[in-house]
């Protein structure tokens, strides 16, 4: 059964049928004609529009499970899929879960003590807090000690929210507060952590696959494209290590997963501070990510088929010196938002679509001609993925493929990877986790449409 | 005296609160202005604030709190 929606869900499915694996998914009211249930075997309903009444709903969709005699769960990524309480019931429930127990979910899914089991391990941390500050003054120690500027995060943290930069002790005694009040009314927890802030740091990320006992990596992807700490622009391998570093950053995602004995689909995030050459844990997620498929490209794998077999206990079928890194891939997240409008979602009905095609293209969707995006969701309607022999080859290759994909009926994000693709510094790989911002705020118009 | 309605910008969830612990933005009988905050609507999990564009007092509430709306709704009723 899979636990989701939209493109991650039509991802899932595809995997379990080419398994000889019978699928269900569950939907909201409005989704009852979504591609996901056209292309699962079975649907159930399982609530209300409003994802906190149905896609967040554990108790109605481990009845669902229950209901019609469902042997796993997957929960793709977003909703449930980080959620040990879910998990838990899901155990609890006599079902499989495809992804690690609740107890690694719950262990990672605090960033506090996830970073003290990176450290135990031996992986790279940035200067900053030994455990929860719970004073003002401890912050402002610890703060000194790290060197401003500093992060305050939330260790219940997620999506961005409770994370202030303080360029000093001022700042620090202005915006804990303010960060510590978000964490409470967001997490329901306002414990908070100070960490040393790297200024231009590159988001590098370690792909990795365990079966409880054995855990291999399937390389790196950089994500340093991103707006509001959200990616938009995902590549593998990240071009901007070298050989060592990348085995390096590797070796230490491995370390911390078998730390943790983990069992699935993982990635352990990084920064990668380009001037010194020195990568930092930032966190573990413990789930599919949206950006695996340029993985998937340049590896040769099918991530999700791995984590059913893992979840089904199979051990790992793939050795470490099988996983080998073949030419580059780029993913482009289409979301539907208006990029002339700062970004103002555009939910609404895809009239008609034209999907791009041809060597090397991946297009992961939901959308069919005529299907009506909810506003109730994210607003990533599709990924863009595509490959090629080296990185300046895919990159004519993505452009030939943003030319040919055409939605009609709502704002896209497209005219921004047109933009992106031939800008100068993208194309030089002369990026930041704060450079996408930068530019937009420099930039007037995409000429969306 | 003529009574008006705002509309919903957006299509979405509409809120009549910042937060679920805080007061509503406006309640009937209390005066609202041109570009007073009434409401948010969280649309795509962004949250987008709805603002009066005529002045008056607030007559009633057409939608409840947590409803779904869609763009051109009538949320409040406004008597100028």
């Amino acid at each position: 059964m899979v636990a989701n929606r939209g493109e991650i869900a039509c991802r899932i499915i595809r995997s379990a049928r080419e398994m000889g694996i019978e699928t269900t998914v569950i939907h909201s009211q409005c989704d009852d004609d979504s591609l996901a249930v056209r292309l699962a075997d079975n649907a159930v309903e399982v609530g209300p529009p409003p994802a906190s009444k149905s896609y967040l709903d554990i108790q109605a969709i481990v009845n669902a499970a229950i209901d019609h005699e469902i042997d796993a769960i997957h929960p793709g990524y977003g909703f449930l899929a980080e959620n040990a309480k879910f998990a838990e019931a899901v155990e609890d429930a006599g079902k499989l879960f495809v992804g690690p127990d609740s107890q690694t979910i719950r262990l990672m899914g605090d960033k506090l003590a996830a970073r003290e089991t990176a450290k135990k391990a031996g992986v790279p941390i940035a200067e900053g807090s030994q455990s929860r500050l719970d004073s003002l003054e401890e912050m402002c120690t610890v703060a000194k000690e790290a060197g401003y500027p500093v992060l305050i995060k939330a260790s219940a943290g997620g999506g961005g929210r409770g994370i202030r930069i303080a360029n000093n002790q001022d700042e620090l005694k202005r915006l804990a507060p303010q960060a510590r009040a978000e964490a409470q009314a967001t997490f329901g927890d306002g414990t908070l952590f100070v960490e040393k802030y790297i200024p231009q740091a590159r988001h590098i990320e370690v792909q990795i696959l365990g079966d409880g006992s054995e855990v291999i990596h399937c390389y790196e992807r950089e994500c340093s494209l991103q707006r509001r700490r959200q990616k938009v622009w995902e590549e593998a391998p990240a071009l901007v290590l070298t050989d060592e570093i990348r085995e390096k950053i590797c070796a230490s995602a491995v370390t911390l997963a078998e730390h943790v004995n983990y069992r699935g689909a993982g990635t352990v995030e990084f920064l990668y501070d380009e001037s010194t050459e020195e990568f930092f844990f930032l966190e573990m997620n413990t789930r599919i990510q949206v950006e695996h498929p340029v993985t998937e490209m340049i590896c040769g794998l099918d991530l999700i088929r791995e984590m059913i077999l893992i979840a089904q206990g199979s051990p790992l079928c793939l050795k470490q010196d099988e996983i080998r890194i073949r030419g580059h891939a780029i993913e482009c997240r289409i979301n539907a938002e208006n990029p002339d409008q700062d970004f103002m979602p555009s939910p609404g009905t895809a009239e008609s679509v034209t999907f791009p095609a041809g060597p090397g293209v991946r297009f992961d969707t939901m959308l069919f001609p005529g299907c009506n995006i909810p506003p109730y969701y994210d607003s990533m309607i599709g990924k863009l993925v595509v490959w090629d022999g080296s990185r300046e080859a895919a990159l004519s290759r993505l452009r030939r493929a943003l030319s040919e994909l055409e939605i009609e009926g709502i704002h896209t994000t497209k005219s921004l990877h047109q933009a992106l693709v031939e800008n100068g510094d993208v194309i030089a790989l002369n990026i930041h986790t704060g450079f996408l911002e930068q530019w937009l705020s420099r930039r007037q118009s995409f000429h969306n449409r | 005296m003529t009574t008006k309605t705002v509309l919903s910008p957006l299509p979405g969830i509409f809120y009549r609160k910042p937060s679920p612990e805080d007061p509503v933005y406006k309640a009937e009988g209390e005066p609202c202005e041109t570009g007073a905050v009434i409401g948010l609507v969280e649309v795509m999990k962004s949250f987008h604030e709805v603002k009066s564009d005529v002045d008056g007092t607030v007559v009633k509430f057409l939608v409840n709190d947590e409803e779904a709306v869609v763009a051109g709704q009538p949320l409040m009723e406004v008597e100028e």
